[in-house]
């Protein structure tokens, strides 16, 4: 039996209450919400907080998946089930539905939350690759009131995020275009496992040139989970698989995957470029109507 | 801490470390051991119990999290005596083999036909994808879970139903 160190149990009523606990708490606190990447660490003892404040009953405040303005708006305690299932999430972003399908497995997915994939910060983690392709803004709430990260600053290393410790993470957003489509694509060893590599793509289309591009890389080694040097590449270009292919190779160029027991430097770089393309490319037939 | 929670219809008050896992409190404190605990790290899914009515892997939840709320283990898949038509189908089609992966592998195929009451096998192969069998004996199971499927279509047999018995 794996048992984690001892540790003090608060559950947070609210968002101010939650903030209210990790001030007392002080900065050997964490946030636990679904606890399927936490927990196991603290069971393997990689992590050892002094307390966890539980976050679960803010469903109400953080658990919503809603359009607000042009904004699409993803509430931090969104379960992975739930944005799988979320139509308004898909209609508007297909790359989310992508992802969730590919993410741990169902059951995890009952429990696991959008906000604890990406404060997790592990860098194979598949949402915060997603939520760099479309190029989403974090809302932080703390004591002194809310502030807005984009995803791509969010990170500042595996495992650390620029949240202060009486921080939470509120909710994504992520602005609508037309014209846009959007792709995952995930190599992995089996079911539930963590990517080999992934590669996503938000794209959006002005007749047969690309206007605007993101890409998100994971577990690569790509800083910020993202390759702008592809994107810059690409926008300006024709919506070509000659493009998507050239995107993919700049894409691989300028990441730096470590060998480890899912694959060789060479096999992660071979993919970082395959799955680049490919996700442009099902993000263009989605920009185009060609795919639903 | 106290915490108070759910488990098949009845309040179990117990005193805890909040670092006690849910699948201990069930097996230790609630006295139910037929959710069984395997790989410890959410991957192998026989720790899987209903909470608030959602299929969850109990070793990465902690029983702190769950006071208060409702929980639901395979011993009360039975209901009045009757067992469940997955409980059924298990049974008839052999999807046990060693057993140790079984009462998870109910709980989510129970929450699968609930869902989703006539589902094609590629969905339930999804849909158990994060359970894992020891014995690799997943035809067997695929099957029972499909016969579970097609007898709850089938609906109960009623009386006009059920065939003439021959009079001397």
């Amino acid at each position: 039996m794996q048992v984690p160190a001892p540790f003090t149990y608060e559950r947070a009523t609210s968002v101010e209450h939650a903030i209210e606990l990790l001030g007392q708490l002080g900065p050997e606190a964490r946030v636990v919400a679904g606890g399927h990447s936490l927990i196991p660490m603290m069971k393997l003892r990689l992590a050892r907080p002094d307390a966890l404040v539980d976050i679960n009953a803010l469903g109400a405040e953080l658990g919503q998946i809603r359009v607000d303005g042009t904004d699409l708006v993803i509430g931090a305690l969104t379960r992975h089930a739930d944005l799988l299932r979320s139509a308004v999430a898909g209609e508007h972003f297909p790359i989310f539905h992508d992802a969730e399908k590919v993410i741990a497995d169902p059951v995890v997915r009952n429990f696991g939350t959008v906000g604890g994939s990406l404060c997790q910060a592990d860098p194979a983690e598949d949402l915060s690759a997603v939520f760099a392709a479309v190029d989403a803004v974090a809302v932080l709430r703390g004591p002194g009131g809310v502030r807005q990260v984009p995803v791509r600053e969010l990170h500042i290393g595996p495992y650390e995020t620029v949240l202060a410790p009486d921080e939470l993470l509120i909710e994504l957003r992520v602005r609508i275009r037309p014209g846009g489509g959007s792709a995952y694509e995930k190599v992995e060893r089996r079911v539930g496992d963590y990517a080999v590599a992934a590669g996503g793509a938000a794209i959006w289309l002005d007749g047969d040139t690309v206007s605007g591009a993101g890409i998100g890389l994971t577990a690569v080694g790509a800083e910020h989970f993202a390759a702008p040097e592809a994107e810059a590449a690409l926008v300006g270009q024709p919506a070509t698989d000659e493009s998507f292919r050239a995107a993919g190779r700049i894409a691989a160029d300028n990441c730096n995957p470590t060998a480890d027991q899912r694959g060789p430097v060479d096999y992660k770089r071979h993919l970082a470029a395959e799955l680049t393309t490919r996700a442009l490319r099902r993000a263009a037939a989605r920009a185009r109507g060609q795919e639903a | 801490m106290q915490v108070t929670i759910t488990v098949n219809g009845s309040a179990e008050t117990h005193e805890v470390e909040p670092r006690l896992l849910l699948v201990h409190f069930i097996r230790e404190k609630a006295g139910l051991r037929g959710t069984h605990w395997g790989c410890d790290t959410s991957n192998c899914g026989t720790c899987v119990v209903w909470l608030d009515g959602k299929p969850v892997k109990s070793c990465t939840v902690f029983a702190a999290m769950a006071d208060g709320h409702e929980v639901r283990t395979v011993e009360g898949l039975e209901q009045g005596g009757q067992l469940d038509p997955v409980q059924e189908g298990f049974m008839e089609c052999h999807g046990l083999q060693c057993g140790f992966c079984t009462p998870g592998m109910l709980m989510t195929a129970r929450a699968l036909l609930d869902a989703n009451p006539d589902p094609s096998e590629h969905e339930i192969r999804e849909a158990i994808s994060g359970q894992l069998c020891r014995c690799t004996g997943y035809e067997n199971i695929v099957r029972s879970v499909r016969w579970a499927a097609e007898k709850e279509a089938s609906g109960p047999v009623t009386e006009s139903e059920k065939p003439v018995e021959a009079t001397a």
